[in-house]
């Protein structure tokens, strides 16, 4: 499908969300309870097909964590970009998709090792990378006393 | 008490037991520990547990102007660095929306197919020696060796070029380049089939390969396996093909597939690719038109406010780029999907069930870099 037609497609599907400019792919912003919902009718419907999991990251924007996934169909080619909006920032906690597509359990626990989002039923919820005192470095309030040099 | 710490340390949960491979284990070529569960010589779990080199490049590049970030891809995966670079660049031109010169998008496809070459060289040969042919690694980095001297010749640097900038190269590449490519082709047309007949029809080799850590289709799609290891489970998956960049819609050549997805397949997909990619090299060797080697740059690159992404392929799968900017000469946030992190992971379902010495060759075949994964 191209962009247009996947939009018309997705409009049917969805009643409350909202549809950004992007010049390259179809972007589409769910709500978070609506969000795994969503996201296997994705993988499920047989003429989108969305198998393949490209990347899966979060973006903080200093009020709200954004969770941003490229997904693409191995079949039919086509890509979107699925965002959704974690308004809670002090303890944000998204839905797990790690049961729709494997490979989202390990971008899931990287998004929780460096941004601190925890995802609801997720098998293995561990940090990744950082120790577990070590505070969550992407987000942008973060500051790391222990290795600054005091002038 | 004693007793009891004894006997969680060594035999874990349930009566297993627990050796440690890594972090410093030679045949993971990097800091990378596996926790394997055993129960004889079979595997009945393995863990991986990443983060001995997580340098943290996303946060680093949050600080840095967007030519000074290509530097940094440099050090995810050395063994595909000018790829590395020109993701980033693509990204950034893509976001500027800028036309750069045919004569840039001729030699970053040249180079590419070099580093593709060269990368899968040194696997090559790492990876007879992870199996006890030692004689693999000489053959190995003798002929990688002239790849090297070419990049050496043309920009100063042998691993970490960054030779590409947003809008282009750094400098024009070398008058001999072209002659200096010829050379080599000719040169390693003659020394492939050694590789055929030192390794590939080696009966210790094939026993130790042929049906060992089979990745079915279906697999490799739900855990985002990429890059060659993806396509001997017949997942076609080349970016080269489905989202072409650079001059890769200009050229023929093949996608290799095969069908048996383990050990071996792997094996044979990045041999048949090396014939691949010098396909590709003669092709384009001739024809590099005349022109400028950078298109016209400010100084100060500010990318539009919004969100940008690039996928390109790596000599290990498939590499994107996202880019968040809010207008700032430094993006607001960059993501890496590197394709070693996704490739990782399938190895704690692929060695179940054989032998601890078959978990060399299974990660040896899915051809990991270490710092790709932790960034």
């Amino acid at each position: 499908m191209d962009n247009s037609t996947l939009r018309q497609r997705l409009e049917e599907l969805t009643v409350n969300a909202v549809y950004p400019v992007n010049k390259q792919y179809t972007e589409i912003i769910i709500p978070a309870e609506s969000y795994h919902e969503f996201c296997s009718l994705l993988k499920n419907s047989q003429d989108m097909l969305f198998d393949y999991l490209i990347s899966l990251t979060a973006v903080d924007w200093k009020d709200h964590f954004m969770i941003v996934c490229h997904i693409t169909s191995t079949i039919h080619r086509h890509t979107i970009i699925v965002k959704t909006q974690l308004s809670d920032y002090g303890d944000p906690v998204a839905d797990t998709v790690s049961d729709i597509w494997r490979t989202a359990e390990f971008h899931e626990r990287e998004v929780f090792d460096l941004f601190g989002i925890r995802f609801r039923h997720h098998p293995d919820m561990r940090r990744l990378f950082l120790e577990d005192d070590f505070g969550f470095p992407l987000r942008k309030d973060f500051t790391d006393e222990s290795r600054m040099i005091v002038k | 008490m004693q007793e009891e710490i004894v006997k969680n340390v060594i035999l874990g949960e349930e009566d297993d037991y627990v050796i440690n491979m890594g972090p410093q284990h030679p045949s993971t070529h990097g800091v990378l520990r596996f926790e394997v569960s055993l129960q004889g010589e079979t595997i009945k779990k393995v863990i991986p547990y990443c983060g001995y080199i997580h340098r943290g490049i996303e946060k680093m590049c949050e600080r840095d102007t967007y030519p000074q970030i290509i530097h940094l891809t440099d050090r995810m995966d050395y063994l595909s660095a000018h790829i590395n670079n020109e993701a980033v660049c693509l990204c950034v031109e893509k976001a500027l929306e800028i036309e750069i010169p045919e004569r840039v998008s001729y030699i970053r496809t040249i180079l590419d197919e070099l580093n593709r070459i060269a990368s899968h060289q040194l696997w090559w040969c790492a990876m007879g020696m992870d199996m006890g042919a030692l004689t693999t690694f000489f053959y190995g980095l003798r002929d990688r060796e002239k790849i090297l001297d070419i990049f050496e010749e043309s920009f100063g640097s042998r691993l970490l070029h960054s030779f590409n900038t947003p809008g282009g190269l750094m400098h024009d590449v070398h008058p001999g380049f072209q002659k200096r490519i010829k050379e080599f082709i000719s040169y390693f047309r003659r020394k492939l089939p050694e590789y055929d007949q030192l390794l590939t029809d080696n009966v210790i080799f094939k026993e130790r390969s042929v049906g060992i850590g089979v990745l079915s289709r279906e697999d490799a799609i739900q855990y985002g396996v990429t890059g060659p290891s993806g396509r001997a489970s017949s997942f076609s998956c080349d970016v080269r093909k489905i989202e072409p960049y650079g001059v890769y819609d200009r050229v023929n050549f093949n996608e290799i597939l095969r069908t048996e997805g383990d050990t071996m397949a792997r094996y044979k997909v990045r041999i048949s690719e090396m014939e691949e990619s010098m396909k590709i090299l003669e092709q384009l060797v001739d024809n590099i038109p005349a022109g400028d080697f950078t298109a016209k740059m400010k100084a100060v690159i500010r990318l539009p406010a919004g969100e940008f992404f690039q996928r390109v392929e790596t000599a290990r799968g498939e590499l994107g780029v996202y880019i968040v900017s809010d207008g700032n000469k430094t993006p607001y946030r960059i993501k890496f999907r590197s394709p070693n992190f996704s490739n990782l992971f399938i190895i704690s379902k692929l060695a179940i069930g054989f032998k601890i010495a078959d978990l060399v060759a299974i990660s040896g075949s899915l051809d990991l870099v270490i710092p790709d994964i932790d960034r």
